[in-house]
């Protein structure tokens, strides 16, 4: 099989044409994807880029993304494949009279009768796809079991049908907020990558790439002021979303420092709890009255 | 090549991390893929593939250090490599020297230092953030420092504990908040200063990291790296022992206490949920059977609501046992929505409610906080006596305990050869729903010395060890 990419710097470098700034990990594990053939199972903290990252996989590699939104309840017809009784009716309807019966039994369970749901849909498609399997943590415990084949033989059986295999190997992401702990068989079959917070000078960088028009200088302040929250002992950090937002409140109100008045005017941009807000505030304010 | 990667296999088993055969399998192929030469492309190749758990990231960068410690050109220990870093070092101190406009003609190489130079050395290259000399100086620093002599059983922490304190970091804060106040000329606002700080905390602590990988370097050189995993074999945080949590550790505990909470939460929620379905609802049947012209065509069932048990927690929270107490209270508290109600007591010899200092407040490290300063708990002398406080226990909140309570006791049951009172125990199962007892000790050191869990426990549900936060998470599953 064709790789896609050819080394690890290759993929670093076409994520920041698309705008998503990869550190080695990151880069490293995607270059490893494509060559073992093998999804990524990306954990980490809610905002940090996972869903992103497939999405910027798929426009560097002009794929088409494929996106399985997991909640709890989600069941075979609307992961996989569902046969569509209607059609099947009309057909057996139509012709009531001329075919004999094993040959309507056979045709009304034919591909044609077959309404694909996005993990068959990824295998079966001939362009290029990228699977996204969004918030897998969110499934339960025994219908992780649907995704394990398509995961690891990139084929769908179909009882009635036979075994559908994978025209073109598509990369996979499965995406997880580790709200319980995957099962695994599941974490076995997959490439394993923690997204963190960035570090300060990766988080500056990516406010540069998003934010059009932003001054270093403020991207800057912007990085450190959010380093400096999140080492505090808060209910929940803020996401690196929150901080492209909170910049881009700033290029708004037209500031170009940030002083700890502003900083406190906005706090509701970063932190969402109350409590948090509270205390960021009064963090930030040390010394003042 | 494949012995190699088995030998780290068998590290990485040792120190905990379940790597299966086919994990091991894949990291086979994928170094296969990867330039040998670029270290971090090997680790991360390894770490895709053999690690599955954030958690154990930690664990299993320590054990790649070690283990691959002595390959890579920039990991060697002898001087002739570090060319490089002597040329920046002695730019560096002809720089200073112009500056301070001195001519002090020496400059043989960072051996002929000062200690104050290499303070001001590290002075300058925390300050510009320099990586470079700040690893050199890291070298520098233990070499001369730690006195490292070959051979000798001492652990690493001794060596790193040597080098800082000879480099005195915590001054050091303090001096480059000055210096950056000086360059600035003038006072900095309150938000300028704090992320001062923060900035050159963040390059210390990197510092310190530098230092102690250099040491462990030194070590592995010195013994060998098989030797070196061994003592350096660090448990996960859900296996680290309450009672005895070093400082970093209680703080990797407390990180991990809260998504632990939170996946207990889901997991309680969903259980509850998808409970078996109750007997059938007649009502809502023939309510339902109007649709279909009076036949009761689709049968509903009640849902069963199981009713959520109410919650007392006793727990001693003398300084033996603190951090134990203090973590099973924030467990309980933190999954409180799971009790219909939840009351906390603590003693030492007195007993005091501090069901008061949760309500209304959301960080409940603040409210332990509160529990550990403001709670009245000493009656005579601050030593632990069950006994007392446990009649005392009976007579004021005796009468609140119903069919519904549970009850759990916390505490390793060291009495200081005070009575027992175990009859209290006794009256308060007859009276709730459920009794337990903790112990943060090892099974093994129960009813040894003044331990009395025993007599205690004979009236209890049961009796269960919680040495560390994977015991104490699945008691509470149990319980809820």
């Amino acid at each position: 099989m064709e790789h896609r990419f050819s080394s690890v710097q290759q993929v670093r470098d076409s994520l920041k044409d698309v705008n998503y700034l990869a550190d080695d990990g990151i880069a490293g594990v995607a270059f490893l994807a494509d060559r073992l053939a093998k999804p990524i199972l990306v954990e980490g903290p809610a905002g940090t880029g996972k869903t992103q990252l497939a999405k910027s996989v798929a426009e560097m590699l002009g794929a088409r993304l494929i996106r399985l939104q997991c909640y709890e309840g989600l069941d075979e017809s609307k992961a996989l494949y569902e046969w569509n009784y209607k059609k099947q009716l009309l057909r057996i309807q139509a012709d009531k009279n001329s075919d004999s019966w094993s040959e309507v039994h056979d045709d009304i369970f034919s591909r044609e009768f077959l309404l694909t749901r996005p993990l068959l849909e990824a295998i079966s498609a001939p362009d290029p796809v990228v699977l996204l399997i969004d918030e897998v943590d969110r499934v339960e415990v025994e219908t992780e079991a649907l995704l394990l084949e398509i995961l690891s033989e990139y084929q769908v059986s179909i009882p009635e049908l036979g075994t559908i295999t994978a025209t073109q190997i598509p990369m996979v992401f499965l995406t997880s907020n580790n709200t319980r702990e995957l099962s695994e068989a599941l974490k076995r079959r997959c490439l394993y990558l923690h997204v963190d917070y960035p570090s300060m000078e990766r988080e500056k960088e990516i406010v540069l790439a998003k934010v059009p028009d932003i001054t270093e200088n403020l991207a800057d302040q912007v990085a450190r002021i959010v380093r400096s929250i999140r080492q505090l002992d808060l209910k929940k950090a803020p996401s690196v979303s929150e901080t492209l937002d909170w910049a881009r409140t700033m290029m708004l109100l037209n500031i170009d420092s940030i002083d700890a008045q502003t900083a406190k005017e906005t706090l509701h941009v970063l932190l969402k709890y109350q409590s948090d807000i509270a205390k960021a505030a009064k963090e930030l304010s040390v010394g003042l009255t | 090549m494949l012995d190699l990667l088995s030998g780290f296999v068998q590290e990485l088993r040792n120190a905990g991390l379940p790597v299966s055969l086919t994990e091991n399998l894949d990291a086979m192929e994928a170094v296969r893929h990867i330039p040998l030469e670029d270290r971090d492309a090997f680790k991360y190749a390894l770490g895709a593939t053999m690690v599955k758990n954030s958690a154990h990231w930690r664990s299993f960068e320590t054990v790649f250090e070690v283990y691959f410690s002595m390959r890579g050109p920039e990991y060697k220990i002898g001087e002739g490599t570090e060319d490089e870093l002597e040329q920046m070092w002695r730019e560096m101190q002809e720089q200073m020297q112009q500056q301070q406009g001195e001519g002090k003609g020496s400059s043989g190489g960072m051996d002929s230092l000062t200690p104050e130079e290499i303070a001001q050395m590290l002075m300058k290259a925390l300050m510009n953030g320099d990586q470079g000399l700040m690893r050199a100086l890291a070298k520098q620093s233990v070499q001369r420092f730690a006195g490292m002599e070959p051979g000798r059983p001492v652990g690493g922490t001794y060596y790193l504990y040597r080098t800082l304190r000879n480099l005195d970091l915590d001054n050091m804060l303090q001096k480059l908040m000055e210096a950056s106040k000086q360059e600035v000329g003038g006072e900095l606002t309150a938000l300028e200063e704090r992320l001062e700080k923060d900035e050159y905390e963040s390059r210390i602590d990197q510092f310190k990291k530098e230092i102690e990988a250099e040491i462990r370097r030194r070590l592995v050189a010195d013994r060998g790296a098989e030797a070196m995993a061994k003592t350096l074999r660090k448990p996960l945080p859900e296996d680290v022992e309450f009672m005895h949590a070093s400082r970093d550790e209680m703080q990797a505990l407390k990180k991990s206490l809260y998504p632990l909470t939170r996946k207990l939460a889901a997991r309680l929620a969903r259980k509850r949920r998808h409970g078996r379905k109750g007997p059938l609802d007649f009502r809502n049947t023939v309510r339902h059977s109007l649709s279909y012209g009076g036949t009761p065509a689709e049968p509903k069932f009640k849902q069963p609501r199981p009713s959520k048990p109410e919650l007392m927690v006793v727990a001693d929270i003398s300084g033996s046992v603190a951090a134990f107490a203090r973590f099973t209270l924030m467990l309980v508290y933190a999954i409180q929505g799971q009790f219909s109600k939840v009351r906390s007591f603590v003693f030492i010899d007195g007993i005091d409610e501090v069901t008061e200092f949760f309500k209304g407040t959301d960080d409940i490290s603040e409210a332990i906080h509160r529990v550990n300063t403001e709670a009245d708990v000493v009656w005579v002398d601050g030593h632990s006596d069950y006994g007392h406080a446990f009649e005392v226990f009976w007579d004021k909140y005796g009468k609140d305990i119903g069919p519904k309570t549970t009850v759990l006791f916390l505490g390793d049951a060291r009495n200081n050869y005070h009575a027992s009172q175990a009859w209290v125990i006794k009256e308060v199962r007859s009276k709730a729903r459920q009794v337990y007892w903790l112990n943060p000790e090892p099974k093994s050191y129960w009813n040894t010395g003044d331990s009395i869990v025993g007599e205690y426990a004979a009236h209890t549900d049961g009796a269960y060890e919680c040495r560390n936060l994977r015991q104490l998470e699945t008691f509470v599953e149990k319980l809820a």
